[in-house]
């Protein structure tokens, strides 16, 4: 047991100094090699420490905080609903971003407010509405039901991507290539007012959820359970809720649909860590974090001066990397189980 | 200290679910320190009312009093410092070592931002040593057999450290040496420690010798409550499970037991 202990807390460690590290590094890399004393020559206007400084790090921070994000609401999503299956998207929520985006892009709108592009605003209201709905359908089933809140998202899902699919179907060749290119998800969002959109809303969410790991342990294990060692339960799955929802909504609103991370860099931490949501939920927020500012690094340096969509390549970076992973640790305690 | 007052009073309680009764109009009064065999058919709602004794369920009518407070008036937090739920362990599969999961069950008396205190450590330590489950405390939780997982369940019931013990067939899925040791610890927590025990069980003859008294119910209504050689009549016995029983005695104490008749 110590010894187990111990590693978690290595592994938290080393998750931590990653991090650093590649919050430090990734701005340093791309399609111009930046000398080091470079960063710091303000005064002469180097165009080096601009690059640096205006363009890369808030994409990076950025990254960061969407990684995290995504991977700390699929954790929760994935506890509350005890499905390895569930995904910060599960519930509607990219879909309603989806559709928010490809009709203002089916409208040929252009407009911005507060810095925020006509397009994520459009994305946000959609990822709202499609939050509101789940929430309307499981008020009118009684109560927020797992199973009620389960399918009512994923109809939701299925509907708005019928009206997304309906809309790009009835656009030109230019729109509907453009709506494409935004479900694919992708970092090119611009400068520090993205980083200080999203940050309020990831802050607040991870804070909430660190703040709540006995009773995700607890509500991991079982609800009637958790009730009866104390868990206000309906409280603590709003509040998770609502947190989630608002994380990942501002995520898709600003980046697009980014896939993969939600799902996996969570089970990623439990194959590293183990299922205790103490040690869990901080590695979660370190790997998504990292994980996502390596995938965009990848992804916008690889077939430099383009950019590949960042989407294609958490998927396909993740994809074996989980396989690597999985055949090396098998699923602790599951074993006869599956 | 036994026989202080009454620690649970239910009073013309019932619930229903998805529109239909569960439990109707059930009036029972459990004194401090007491121990209750619940019995009754399946489908009785023997399992409902243990969960609305915790408020995972919540009543249409009537009212229920824990220490004499009224079960709306705690909020979940205080209500687990009373009474603790040991669901039936089967099928809980959960990768959390048994001292994780122990140490869980102090979620009552922990602060968000704490970690445990020498007050929990010494709770879940002798929590282990009650139930000697402490070779357990690192293997996971579907790492296990399920004789010694129902120990560990009324373990983290113990680490609760609540006046009140309520468990779902603790001992039916056990082999017959694991039921004796469920039965013999259940037996000791009571009379050590005081805490009253509400036990649902299918097993009339474990039922009778567990000393206590029996509460049955039919039909989500109260239809017995009262001391073991009452219970063990032909006509409370046909009433509660509309069956005939063949009655004999223990061969040691010579307590009353009873085998359901076969028709021939």
């Amino acid at each position: 047991m110590t010894g187990n202990r111990d590693r978690r807390k290595i592994w938290l460690v080393v998750l931590f100094a990653a991090a650093i590290l590649v919050l430090a590094g990734a701005p340093l890399i791309g399609m111009r090699s930046v000398p080091l004393e470079a960063l710091f020559r303000f005064a002469a206007g180097g165009i080096d420490a601009d690059i640096v400084w205006k363009i890369r790090l808030p994409r990076v921070l950025v990254a960061f905080l969407a990684g995290a994000a995504l991977a700390l609401s699929g954790l929760a999503f994935q506890t509350l609903f005890r499905s390895p299956l569930a995904e910060p998207f599960t519930l509607g929520v990219a879909s309603g971003a989806s559709l928010g985006a490809v009709l203002y892009l089916r409208l040929g709108l252009a407009f911005s407010l507060a810095g925020l592009s006509g397009v994520s605003l459009f994305a946000f209201g959609g990822a709202i509405l499609s939050i509101l709905l789940v929430y309307g359908l499981a008020r009118l089933a009684k109560g927020f039901a797992m199973g009620t809140m389960l399918l009512s998202g994923v109809a939701i899902s299925f509907f708005f991507s019928s009206l997304i699919l309906f809309m790009q179907y009835m656009s030109d060749f230019a729109r509907s290539a453009h709506m494409m290119r935004w479900l694919m998800g992708g970092l090119e969002v611009g400068g520090f007012e993205s980083v200080f959109n999203m940050a309020p809303f990831v802050i607040v969410g991870s804070v909430v959820m660190l703040l709540l790991t006995h009773e995700l342990n607890l509500l991991a294990v079982d609800e009637e359970l958790a009730i009866s060692r104390g868990v206000d339960a309906v409280k603590i799955r709003k509040v998770l809720f609502l947190c989630s929802s608002a994380m990942v909504g501002c995520v898709v609103a600003l980046c697009g649909p980014i896939g993969f991370v939600g799902i996996m860099v969570p089970h990623m931490c439990r194959l590293l860590i183990g299922a205790d949501h103490r040690y869990l939920t901080p590695a979660a927020l370190l790997f998504g974090g990292s994980f996502l500012v390596l995938c965009d690094t990848v992804a916008r340096t690889i077939i430099a001066p383009a950019e590949i969509p960042v989407g294609i390549i958490t998927a396909l970076l993740g994809g074996p990397f989980f396989v690597w992973l999985l055949l090396g640790h098998p699923l602790p305690g599951k074993r006869g189980e599956r | 200290m036994r026989n202080a007052g009454t620690m649970i009073g239910i009073e013309g309680f019932s619930c229903n679910r998805n529109g239909k009764a569960v439990l109707r109009d059930i009036s029972l009064t459990i004194g401090e320190g007491k121990y209750v065999s619940l019995v009754g058919p399946n489908g009785s709602g023997k399992t409902t009312l243990l969960k609305c004794l915790v408020r995972i369920l919540k009543g249409s009518a009537g009212s229920i009093r824990i220490a004499g407070r009224r079960i709306e008036d705690f909020n979940q937090r205080e209500l687990a410092r009373f009474i603790a739920y040991v669901p039936q362990a089967d099928g809980y599969v959960s990768s959390f070592t048994v001292e994780e999961f122990l140490l869980m069950a102090r979620y009552p008396y922990l602060s968000p931002f704490a970690a445990a205190r020498r007050s929990d450590v010494e709770a879940v330590r002798l929590a282990m040593e009650t139930t000697g489950t402490g070779h357990l405390a690192d293997r996971a939780l579907t790492d296990m057999s399920g004789g010694e997982r129902q120990k560990v369940f009324i373990a983290a019931a113990l680490a609760q450290e609540t006046k009140v013990m309520l468990l779902d067939e603790p001992t039916t899925f056990l082999d017959p040496k694991q039921e004796a040791d469920i039965r013999f610890l259940l037996g000791r927590i009571n009379r050590e420690r005081g805490v009253t025990i509400v036990s649902v069980t299918h097993d009339l003859n474990a039922a009778a010798l567990a000393g206590g008294r029996i509460a049955a119910l039919k039909e989500g209504a109260l239809v017995f409550s009262g001391p073991p050689r009452e219970f063990m009549s032909q006509e409370v016995l046909k009433s509660v499970y509309g069956t005939e029983f063949c009655f004999t005695a223990h061969p040691v104490t010579g307590e009353r037991l009873v085998v359901p008749r076969v028709a021939p």
